[in-house]
């Protein structure tokens, strides 16, 4: 870091572009997988708790084990349990699978809490991230192309999603069951387990994107790591359409919103802080209201999931 | 939907012995009660995998929450906000409509009493808390009433909306505390100006706690009344089960939409005010307290009934008292309070399944999911 | 000595009033009758987590010293918010517990909270960390806090002489007195090296945000600022990120240099083990315990953590003669000729505002030179 020049009023796109890399990925697997299990006809409000659960399994497992990768895997696992009670819960006639989400969203910050205690100070091995910026001279791009491997995943899996929806007999499956029970019964196909799998499976997404936190970025533990990802992902997915490379764009919109507040205030713009950091929940509300319609329903929503009814 | 009302659930009941509103009436009375314990149970198990004792942490929490005049008063401190907070969800529940971010309503409404409280010294004490309650109850009911105008205007999910709208509140309520209404003597915790010591409200005669805890119980009642006993709460309710049925009939399901959250988030308002004139008096950041996320819980605990929002609220309120007691004595981590709570609703939500159909309990509980 | 000018408000005078005054009131009957029994139940309450790397970990490892004592019942309670739960935690603290002498150690539970309970438990002991107790404020209740500020100007003269860009950076959480008067320090201390540094601060909005303390520090790393400190209540998350930003760090609250080892230059360290086991030991032997409590490196407040092997010569060099210049007492990092960063005049060529200052404790602008601002 010899040549470190101030990039002036140029760092606030740069911070824009190297927050929306940094931020985003927790963002983008929490709305995949809130996507996934959306688009079977189930709504999960309880992805903050499993991201919560994911950042503190990740952490304590790639402290104990020493393998970064073994920590995601455990998250990934820990995802999957809570997916799967969410998913059995809301299985059971009259139960409200926002209400379970919340309560979901409760037990899974209190057992991270409480199971986290031990984890807030140790340090653990983080995941590696694999440099981008190798064709620049400064500092700053090559800090800001700093890619983890999360991150490249989390672009590989929207598109793969995308595909899978599309051409594969999963995907299908998947979309005939949240458009319509009925449907999908005639055609032989359980609706109530493939909802509890998709649930699942978005479960073991949000694991994967709390492990980002805690092990990448910021990259420790701490009953503070989570502020609202996993609800903001909720919102993410639908104005996403329920499209996987949608939630893509709007995870990296997302992040990169998030960085306007400090970057603004590195380059001398100080005061009105609080009003820029929450840039990004009044971007979401605004393309929330432009593109929101009385008159159709909502373009991709699934026919089954409790909120677009 | 979340509002399964009685009757709906008993008609869908095989044909019993007794009448179905009897039943009904067991099972709204039972039900809960059993889930309860259900909860608790759930919660010992995970306790005993700790090497815990469940009866000393019950015995604890008693102990803390229930058992002197201290505990009372512990306990009562949590639940003002908490019945304003429930409120807030409950209400719009009936129409149907999922409002998380009560927390919003509760912070912009403190802040508005605190600052319209603050130049108020020179006016009668009653005109002055008429001033701060109307100024915390329309901003509240503006900021909900505005969830439901973009639910119905726009299509603009309230769920998703209102959550926005609390993050959003919270900035606009640090940036304004920290500038423009800050008192210059405040200099460790930013503060709007003190509210004049004539518009605080005071504790209740005999006993330690403030007049929040009556009037919200007041309120509830008053809201019991709106919903079951109306004309208006009878249309909520009508959109509430069916929005198409309720606009082929001609009601007007916008008017009611904007108002029903309007006042549901005028009441957090109110909500926030006790908080400012009872406890803080002024706005700071310790208004952002999280209360109107625990009022979520209350609200689907007492399944949006006013009249047992009041029970409930005491008993959350109950749990938050009792959780330094625990925290000391048993030495478990803060949260073990939050995993009791979440105990608690999961088994509660879980117990929708069984009304109208308490006889087949233990079938359905052992065939989940294979007899869909 | 050098003569310094001494405000009427200076700890020595006040403490000699106050100290005089408090001698007949302050101690409690009700921890005299607990002594009686050979038993002393002390209640420390925390804002967050106390093994946070920081602010709560530094008041933690004060608790476990008083532990270690004879005759002590230590009870703990954390993550307790600046709210009505700390009057509902102190109160059960007492009530179920019989405490006769509490820390609640955060900030913000001095006024209205610890102001509030202490008249009712005339008995107890209320000792707070940080507020400023003064005259007319309940006898059971005292503050206590030590001149931090002096460790955050230390780590800006090993700053000054370790910056290549002559640009330092500072991650905070509030524009509040104390926060401010850290971030002044850092920048003095720095410019007493070289007048042409800056220091960016960035204010992350509240005490413990993770991710945005990692994009503030990023922020600053990407305007070049390449010696980074902070003041937010765990700063793990600061220091590891500016490491991984190859930027040089000092640490805050306790010592962080095991999270970052070549790149942790010193920190301000609050050293409350000392502190503590002397108030309690004050308590168990019935001794008063002062209202108003400040001290520095000299008393043992605080202390600074072991330079670290990247620190140059030079720097340690300066680092061990300033520090020497404090430890003699009087030392004034705010003296004049100086300015805010608006342009207004804070101290006349002359006016020095020593450590023991109380004037400082309600610093409510940046100097010139740190860019930023304070709302």
């Amino acid at each position: 870091m010899t040549d470190a020049s101030a990039l002036g009023m140029w760092g606030v796109p740069l911070a824009i572009l190297g927050g929306a890399i940094r931020v985003s990925t927790p963002f983008l697997f929490v709305s995949l997988g809130e996507c996934l299990t959306e688009r079977s006809g189930r709504i999960n409000l309880g992805l903050e708790g499993t991201l919560v659960i994911g950042a503190m399994t990740g952490y304590a497992m790639s402290y104990h084990s020493g393998s970064p990768f073994i920590g995601v895997a455990s998250a990934a696992l820990a995802g999957l349990v809570f997916g799967l009670i969410h998913g059995w819960l809301c299985s059971f006639r009259h139960v409200n699978d926002i209400a379970v989400g919340i309560s979901m969203m409760i037990v899974g910050l209190g057992l991270a809490f409480y199971f986290g205690k031990p984890y807030i100070q140790p340090t653990a091995p983080r995941l590696p991230s694999i440099s981008f910026g190798w064709w620049s001279d400064i500092p700053q791009v090559q800090a800001a192309l700093q890619v983890n491997v999360l991150f490249i995943a989390g672009a590989v899996l929207a598109f793969l999603m995308a595909w899978m929806f599309r051409n594969t007999r999963i995907g299908l499956t998947v979309r005939v069951v949240g458009d319509s029970t009925d449907a999908a019964r005639t055609l032989g196909i359980r609706p109530t387990r493939v909802r509890v799998l998709a649930t699942a499976v978005g479960g073991a997404f949000a694991g994967v994107g709390g492990s980002y936190l805690s092990l990448y970025y910021p990259g420790s533990w701490s009953e503070g790591i989570a502020s609202g990802q996993g609800l903001m992902a909720v919102a993410l997915v639908i104005f996403a359409r329920w499209n996987p490379i949608n939630c893509f764009w709007a995870a990296l919109l997302f992040g990169g919103a998030g960085a306007i507040g400090p970057a603004l205030q590195s380059v001398g713009i100080t005061q009105g802080y609080y009003l820029f950091y929450a840039a990004p929940y009044v971007l979401t509300l605004g393309i929330l209201v432009a593109t929101s319609s009385t008159e159709r329903a909502m373009t991709g929503a699934p026919g089954e999931m409790s909120i677009t009814k | 939907m979340t509002n399964i009302s009685q009757n709906e659930a008993a008609a869908s009941g095989r044909p019993p012995a007794l009448p179905s509103w009897v039943i009904a009436r067991i099972e709204a009375l039972a039900i809960p009660v059993f889930a309860l314990i259900a909860g608790a149970a759930l919660f010992s198990l995970f306790l005993m995998t700790q090497g815990k004792s469940p009866q000393e942490f019950f015995a604890l929490v008693w102990r803390a929450a229930f058992s002197s005049a201290f505990s009372w008063k512990n306990t009562l401190s949590h639940v003002s906000p908490l019945l304003m907070a429930a409120l807030c969800v409950a209400i719009p529940a009936r129409l149907g409509l999922m409002v998380i971010g009560g927390e919003g309503a509760i912070i912009l409404g403190g802040l508005a009493a605190a600052v319209v409280g603050a130049s108020c010294g020179s006016i009668p004490a009653f005109f002055g808390f008429a001033a701060m309650v109307v100024a915390a109850f329309v901003v509240g009911g503006v900021w909900i009433g505005t969830v439901g105008a973009l639910r119905v205007k726009r299509g603009v999910n309230e769920t998703i909306s209102s959550l926005l709208m609390a993050y959003i509140a919270t900035a606009i309520f640090n940036q304004l505390v920290e500038s423009v209404f800050r008192d210059p003597a405040s200099l460790n915790k930013p503060a709007t100006m003190p509210i004049p010591d004539a518009l605080r409200v005071t504790d209740l005669p005999f006993l330690s706690t403030h007049w929040g805890v009556p009037v919200g119980i007041v309120i509830c009642i008053a809201c019991y009344f709106l919903l079951e006993r109306t004309t208006i709460g009878f249309a909520a309710r009508v959109t509430g089960d069916n929005i198409r049925a309720a606009q082929i009939q001609g009601l007007p399901v916008s008017r009611l939409v904007i108002g029903f959250t309007g006042l549901a988030g005028g009441l957090a308002g109110l909500g926030g005010f006790f908080e400012v004139s009872a406890i803080y008096g002024n706005a700071n950041d310790s208004l952002i307290s999280g209360v109107g996320n625990t009022g979520i819980l209350v609200a689907f605990l007492a399944r949006h009934n006013p009249l047992a929002i009041i029970p409930v609220a005491l008993l959350l309120g109950g749990f938050e008292a009792s959780s330094g007691l625990v925290q000391r004595r048993m030495d478990l981590p803060d949260a073990t309070i939050l995993v009791f709570e979440g105990c608690i609703f999961i088994l509660v939500l879980l117990s929708e399944t069984l009304y109208g159909r308490s006889d087949s309990l233990i079938r359905k509980i052992l065939f989940a999911g294979r007899s869909k | 000595m050098k003569k310094i000018l001494v405000s009427p408000f200076s700890r020595r005078s006040f403490l000699k009033t106050t100290g005089a005054l408090v001698a007949t009131t302050a101690m409690p009957f009700g921890m005299r009758s607990a002594l009686a029994a050979g038993k002393l139940t002390v209640g420390f309450v925390y804002v967050g987590a106390k093994d946070d790397y920081g602010y709560n970990q530094a008041h933690a490892e004060g608790a476990a010293a008083v532990k270690a004592m004879e005759g002590v019942t230590v009870i703990e309670e954390e993550n307790v918010a600046e709210s009505v739960d700390v009057i509902n935690t102190m109160e059960s603290m007492i009530n179920f517990d019989g405490a006769a002498l509490l820390f609640p150690t955060s900030f913000g539970y001095y006024d209205p909270y610890v102001k509030e309970t202490a008249p009712k438990y005339a008995d107890v002991r209320f000792q707070h960390c940080g507020g400023l107790w003064k005259e007319g404020d309940p006898s059971n209740a005292g503050s206590y806090f030590g001149y931090i500020g002096m460790g955050q100007y230390l780590n800006g003269v090993v700053a000054g002489h370790m910056t290549k860009s002559k640009k330092i950076g500072f991650v905070a959480a509030k524009p509040i007195p104390q926060v401010l008067n850290n971030i002044n320090s850092f920048l003095l201390g720095a410019r007493s090296v070289d007048p042409e540094i800056t220091c960016q601060v960035i204010f992350t909005g509240n005490w413990s945000l993770p991710v945005k303390e990692a994009e503030a520090t990023n922020a600053l790393a990407d305007q070049g600022a390449d010696v980074i400190t902070c003041h937010v209540d765990g700063p793990k998350v600061v220091v590891e990120t500016a490491a991984a930003r190859g930027c040089y760090v000092c640490g805050y609250h306790v010592d962080q240099s095991t999270l970052a080892p070549e790149k942790y230059l010193t920190g301000a360290e609050w050293n409350w083990p000392s502190v503590y086991t002397d108030f309690v030991k004050k308590a168990l032997a019935g001794e008063p315990i002062d209202n108003f409590v400040r001290g520095g490196l000299t008393e043992g407040f605080i202390k600074m953590s072991p330079l670290g092997p990247s620190v140059t010569e030079a720097a340690a060099k300066q680092f061990e003669a300033v520090k020497a210049e404090i430890m003699k007492g009087g030392f004034a990092a705010i003296k004049g000729p100086l300015k805010d960063n608006k342009g207004n005049v804070v101290a006349t060529a002359g006016q020095a505002f020593p450590e023991t200052d109380i004037a400082l404790e309600s610093m409510d602008y940046l100097v010139e030179g740190v860019i930023g601002s304070t709302n």
